[in-house]
């Protein structure tokens, strides 16, 4: 990942506009942003086609099916938006150097993130319908199971901050890993709030 | 690999060493290794880059043989159509893509003064996987039913058959490869964006900034706007096509249409992402063998990011005969038309540069205003192109083929060779003979003109493309067009001759041999790793004046004394 590169190529120089130390954290943090407004665009490419095909298809539900379950997806729903408030309390004890709340907090945002993908994979366990059954089966696992693999990436990716967090001097150089993973996190979950409009709440 | 040139940019007594990166090997090795300096990347994109040029012209070169006769004699149908498959997708994916990323690598850091890329082992990284993708989709001449037939474009349902039933086939292989290039792209249009964002010399302002930069951080936005949908577009296409979805089946309540959609969002726009770069060249050389600045430089700056516009929203000119209705069809076709006012502007502006300037003859000069000749020829088909009566009667025929040949070919390939001969002794630090320079500028010139212009002809009465045998009344304008193919492929003779042997045994460049203005020009031949290393100058004035009597940067004889010095 970007975040692991400590970029040291760019030297102390006034090709950094005299942002000194700070502006290696900036090529990453401005090479992360730029990555997540072109991953943004994938989804809005497929979101796009859900509507497309939710609009126009011929054959929508497969047979015997209704729709979607709503409550039991709604509460994980709102663990994974309240993690964002939970990351963001993680953000702030690291600023304030407060290394074990910083930990405690970071673990539990990971930790609803698991919820997040245990409950997915109850719900996909239980449908009546798979992959194979018309576009809505393609559309319905495709968009989740993608944006379910950035959820477990997310994860991942704090598990690794986490590891580092115990190296000696880790946040001497500053944290764009942390504020990198952390936007990452908010981005997942601002996907599945589109998501959960779409594919939940949207009926025809 | 090293633990050392696993993370070269980290040691401080790293940064102040001499080329070249330490832990990599001082020879021609270093090619082959995981290097992170963007000047090795860039070679090597280069070097690859032109040996997939080379197979992807030999497959060209078979279907001209087809194509001689009107019968279907030479190669199986089923094999012609994996050939046209392979050939686009080669050119686009393995030939022109890497070869501008090269030059990307190449010229970026050095002409805003930066040491190397914002991120070398992401650059190191999207470069390696360019061999692997390219492996993979030579690997489908070797799976059983061969490569795929569905054309570069890969539309369904044909791109969803999948006869044999092998899990692993030349279809699966085709989007598997396209998507890891997609990847590697996005890899890289980070890199370049961010570069140019944040490592800019001191006093190098945006509008002082070359041509060439503004052209790629354009051509990089449409790579991380319009790539990510290609990618969409091509995950639910291997879905159909292995796991049993219906996203593009209509007996699922699929829509094949939305392939398409998809497919040219990013597939028109790709144009752009090479052919901007190819613009920023021209714009670069023209001052140069002209003596003369660019002419309108902050329009022709600005215009590139009206392309990049532009071309996002123009993809359904390439569906106008796919049942598209006839309100969409108007709206497209004047967005299309409007590029012309963009790439217009550049064009007078190239003409206006030239206009009573003291022209130098160079193999580079002549390939960039043969490129802009033809570039004038392919505009004006384009725009005709464009229009929704003309492109039903014409569309899908060869009419559409010689018109982007003319794009693809003799305009971007022509920018290519020329930035080829133009920075070769910067970056290799020997120069390339004239003589088979010319040579090649000759072969090259009559030959895509007797290739691709009978294309024009047989297109407008009526030829379709991507067949292997067609109506004998065809037949004079495809002898005419194969005989120009092989001359073409008797062009790649001389270039390559030239380019081994200049290399080996070429008269050694001077830092500055064309006497042009520029960052780059104020390096040794070939530049020390980290370009300009702790002594970045500071840029008091913008690019190209030439005439003016300026000095570029502050101190300017002490550059040009020390690259003297180092070379």
């Amino acid at each position: 990942m970007t975040t692991s590169t400590p970029d040291a190529t760019a030297p102390e120089g006034p090709s950094d506009h005299g942002h000194g130390d700070h502006g290696h954290g900036g090529h990453n943090l401005t090479g992360f942003v730029i990555f997540l407004l072109s991953e943004s665009v994938i989804f809005l490419a497929l979101f796009a086609g859900y509507a497309i095909y939710k609009t126009s298809s011929p054959l929508w539900l497969p047979p015997g099916v209704e729709g979607l379950e709503v409550a039991e997806p709604l509460r994980f729903t709102a663990v994974l938006v309240s993690s964002s408030g939970v990351i963001a309390l993680a953000e702030q004890a690291l600023h304030r150097g407060r290394l074990w709340q910083f930990r405690a907090w970071w673990l539990l945002t990971m930790a609803m993130g698991a919820v997040f993908l245990v409950g997915q994979g109850l719900e996909w366990a239980g449908l009546p319908f798979g992959l194979g059954d018309g576009v809505y089966g393609s559309s319905f696992y495709l968009l989740t199971g993608f944006h379910g693999l950035h959820v477990l990436t997310g994860v991942l990716l704090m598990g690794l901050m986490l590891a580092r967090s115990f190296r000696p001097g880790n946040y001497d150089a500053g944290s764009v890993g942390v504020t990198a993973v952390s936007l990452f996190w908010h981005f997942v979950d601002v996907i599945w709030v589109v998501l959960f409009l779409l594919i939940y709440i949207w009926k025809s | 690999m090293t633990s050392t040139s696993a993370a070269p940019s980290i040691d401080p007594r790293v940064l102040r060493a001499p080329h070249p990166v330490p832990g990599a090997p001082n020879n021609w090795r270093r090619f082959l290794s995981f290097n992170t300096d963007a000047k090795v990347i860039g070679l090597q994109y280069m070097i690859t880059a032109l040996f997939f040029f080379l197979v992807g012209g030999l497959l060209s070169m078979i279907m001209r043989g087809e194509l001689i006769t009107p019968a279907a004699d030479l190669v199986d149908p089923t094999v012609y159509n994996g050939l046209y498959t392979m050939h686009g997708t080669v050119m686009l994916f393995l030939f022109l893509f890497p070869i501008l990323n090269g030059f990307n690598n190449l010229l970026i850091p050095p002409m805003i003064g930066a040491p190397d890329m914002a991120f070398p082992r992401l650059n190191a990284a999207a470069f390696w996987l360019f061999p692997v993708f390219g492996s993979i989709l030579m690997a489908s001449f070797l799976v059983p039913g061969g490569p795929s037939g569905a054309g570069w474009w890969a539309y369904p349902p044909q791109s969803i058959q999948n006869p044999l039933g092998h899990f692993v086939n030349g279809q699966f292989l085709w989007i598997l490869a396209v998507a890891l290039s997609g990847i590697s792209s996005i890899m890289g249009a980070l890199n370049f964006v961010t570069t140019i964002i944040r490592m800019r010399a001191p006093g190098m302002g945006w509008f002082r900034m070359p041509i060439f930069c503004w052209t790629a951080v354009a051509a990089q936005a449409i790579q991380l706007i319009g790539l990510p949908v290609l990618t969409a577009g091509a995950v639910l296409l291997l879905f159909d096509l292995s796991f049993g979805t219906s996203f593009y089946r209509p007996e699922g309540g699929g829509d094949p249409m939305l392939y398409q959609h998809f497919f040219w969002f990013y597939s028109h726009p790709a144009v752009y992402v090479m052919v901007l770069p190819v613009f920023g060249i021209f714009s670069e050389l023209f001052p140069v063998y002209a003596r003369k600045p660019l002419f309108g430089y902050q329009v022709v700056a600005i215009a590139s990011f009206a392309i990049t516009f532009l071309s996002l929203i123009v993809w359904v000119h390439h569906m106008f005969y796919s049942g598209t209705p006839q309100w969409m069809r108007n709206v497209f076709m004047v967005t299309t038309m409007l590029i012309a006012v963009p790439t217009g502007i550049k064009v007078f502006a190239w003409i206006a540069t030239l206009w009573r300037g003291k022209l130098r003859l160079t193999t580079a000069m002549l390939f960039c205003l043969g490129g802009m000749f033809n570039f004038i020829f392919a505009g004006i088909t384009g725009i005709m192109l464009a229009t929704v009566p003309v492109d039903i009667h014409v569309g899908n025929t060869y009419f559409v083929v010689g018109h982007f040949h003319t794009v693809i070919f003799s305009t971007i390939t022509y920018g290519v060779f020329a930035g080829i001969y133009h920075w070769f002794p910067k970056f290799t630090g020997r120069m390339m003979y004239e003589g088979l320079g010319k040579l090649h500028v000759l072969l090259t010139f009559i030959g895509s003109q007797l290739t691709f212009l009978p294309m024009h002809a047989a297109g407008l009465l009526g030829m379709p493309r991507r067949v292997a045998s067609y109506d004998p009344e065809f037949a004079f304008d495809n002898v005419l067009a194969s005989l120009g193919a092989f001359l073409l492929g008797v062009a790649m003779i001389p270039f390559l001759l030239n380019l081994v042997s200049s290399w080996v045994r070429g008269e050694k460049a001077p830092p500055n041999p064309w006497n042009a203005i520029g960052l780059e020009w104020l390096l040794p031949s070939p530049p020390p790793a980290e370009n300009f290393e702790q002594d970045i100058p500071t840029v008091i004035s913008g690019p190209y004046g030439y005439g003016l009597d300026r000095p570029l940067v502050l101190d300017e004889e002490r550059y040009v004394a020390k690259s003297a010095l180092g070379g």
